[in-house]
């Protein structure tokens, strides 16, 4: 084998890696701040995903929307459903044993997957948009790859800002600390707890936009995300966005450069063989703190 | 000011307060005084309404309270300062004082009152970057109370200012109730501490088992001989 630091394709792999660990990284940060906030995990969460591509790809192939409004929808769709979801079944049960939220919305997640195959098929659609690719050398860019990215990027700049400026932000920071306080501070949890689960269906609707200009929409591509978004949680450190920001670049590059050097199947195998050897090595994630 | 009218409350089964009924007017510091679980912390709560009330009326300037639900009662200007400080550990000093002035009226005053906070507690303007829960006792016991002052309160409700603080420190927090006192603001705190703060305030009520037991001036409490033999050991 040659050297790879001077094979074009082996950059490529790298860019693309880092590329796809954009969107992981997105794709993570609805997750994490739902269970750093609420203490509770989405299992559902891809499956929002999987809703959201869907009002897109209706919205703009169906209805003739313009791709920007229809995207604006999608993530709109998902956030009143996120805070649906936590309004009408994680609220009840909030404060029962936590086997319990994972076990509802592991519930939520057959069920939208079983509503989307009922009302949608099980045909894959596809939207359609290309933007081309860039070339830089030896190397082809896809542009979609790319813009997912730097959105990627964008988001996670914006809720960081978001988080640390403004005083709903900082209640929301402040609520994962002392939720029992916030009364005296003249700040309602459920409020709080409403806006943040919407939020979090807001993240998934924008994860959403990026994947329908990227994958086929079928009933069950919540699957290929779903598993994937949850260990780049945990190997960050559940609820800790910094350290699911690092594990989803250090996944991505695990499958891009799996598949370099084997076939992009291999990439999923050793990635995944990595997070199990991590969990033995530091259970905790990367960054996190709970136990 | 605030008016307590045989006030009953608890936790679940748990009765923590019997027929309490007790008054602070503008500008006066009142303490509760009493032993351990004689319900001072309860007495606190209900007024913020974080328990409920199971009998009795509790007024702020004559709005009733009892329908007001725990996150409106700071609106009124009645502000908390809990039991063990509860400061938000991994925000910064800056960053409690701000979620003490979280409700809208208090925002618009959000840099007076920080630089009022701050002229109070010059310490806390160094530490203001700083996260709040690596600060010392005494300093934290500080931004709690800054804390509770963003908003812009009439009433300052303190639980325990000094409990768990070092002997020093201890008289550093009793200087401070007595700065508040000076800035105008009217007190109702509580406190295990009783030689202590019975020297800050100007009445005092002693709770026992939920109940009111005894009440009057600091000197007449002070001098009891029943009072003196419980509580100060003398």
């Amino acid at each position: 084998m040659d050297f790879p630091l001077t094979d074009p394709f082996f950059w490529e792999t790298v860019i693309q890696g880092l590329l796809f660990g954009g969107v992981l990284a997105l794709l993570s940060l609805g997750l994490n701040i739902i269970f750093g906030v609420i203490d509770v995990v989405w299992i559902c969460y891809a499956e929002l995903i999987m809703i959201g591509m869907y009002t897109i790809y209706f919205l703009y192939s169906d209805y003739g929307v313009p791709l920007p409004l229809a995207m604006g929808g999608g993530v709109l769709v998902v956030a009143v459903l996120g805070a649906a979801l936590h309004h009408f079944i994680i609220r009840p049960i909030l404060h029962t044993e936590p086997i319990n939220q994972l076990l509802v919305t592991g519930g939520v997640l057959f069920f939208l997957q079983g509503f989307a195959t009922l009302a949608f098929s099980v045909e894959f659609r596809n939207l359609g948009v290309s933007f081309g690719s860039i070339e830089a050398g030896d190397m082809y860019i896809p542009t979609t790859r790319l813009l997912a990215f730097v959105v990627s990027l964008v988001a996670v700049v914006g809720l960081w800002l978001f988080l640390k400026r403004t005083y709903l932000g900082t209640a929301i920071r402040a609520i994962s600390q002392d939720r029992d306080v916030m009364p005296l501070m003249g700040v309602s949890p459920r409020k709080i707890y409403l806006v943040t689960s919407a939020l979090g269906g807001g993240l998934a609707g924008l994860g959403a936009c990026l994947l329908v200009l990227l994958y086929d929409i079928h009933p069950a591509i919540g699957l290929t995300f779903g598993p994937i978004t949850f260990m780049v949680c945990v190997m960050g450190g559940l609820g800790n966005m910094i350290g699911g920001f690092i594990a989803a670049f250090i996944f991505a590059e695990f499958i891009a450069l799996g598949g370099f050097y084997a076939e992009i199947e291999w990439g999923y195998v050793i990635a995944f063989a990595f997070f199990i050897v991590m969990m033995f090595i530091r259970p905790q994630g990367i960054l996190g703190t709970k136990n | 000011m605030l008016e307590l009218k045989n006030v009953s409350a608890g936790y679940g089964t748990f009765q923590a307060l019997f027929d309490v009924s007790l008054e602070v007017r503008a500008g006066e510091a009142v303490a509760v005084i009493g032993p351990n679980g004689a319900g001072k912390t309860s007495l606190l709560r209900v007024i913020s309404k974080v328990i409920d009330l199971n009998g009795g009326q509790i007024s702020m300037e004559g709005v009733a309270l009892n329908d007001v639900p725990a996150h409106r009662i700071i609106e009124l200007g009645i502000a908390h300062v809990p039991e063990h400080r509860r400061l938000f550990p991994r925000l910064t000093v800056e960053e409690n004082l701000k979620m003490g002035g979280f409700i809208a009226d208090a925002r618009a005053h959000f840099e007076e009152r920080l630089a009022y906070v701050y002229e109070l507690f010059p310490r806390m303007k160094e530490r203001r970057h700083q996260l709040a829960g690596t600060m010392s006792g005494g300093e934290q016991q500080m931004c709690a109370i800054g804390r509770g002052l963003m908003s812009g309160p009439k009433l300052l409700l303190l639980d325990e200012p000094s409990a768990g603080l070092a002997p020093v420190i201890v008289q550093q927090v009793f200087d401070l109730v007595r700065r508040i006192r000076q800035e105008g603001y009217t007190v109702l705190i509580v406190e295990q501490n009783i030689q202590q703060v019975l020297k800050v305030v100007d009445r005092a009520y002693l709770l026992e088992v939920g109940q009111i037991k005894m009440s009057g001036s600091s000197q007449e409490l002070l001098e009891n001989d029943d009072v003196r033999r419980a509580y100060i050991g003398l």
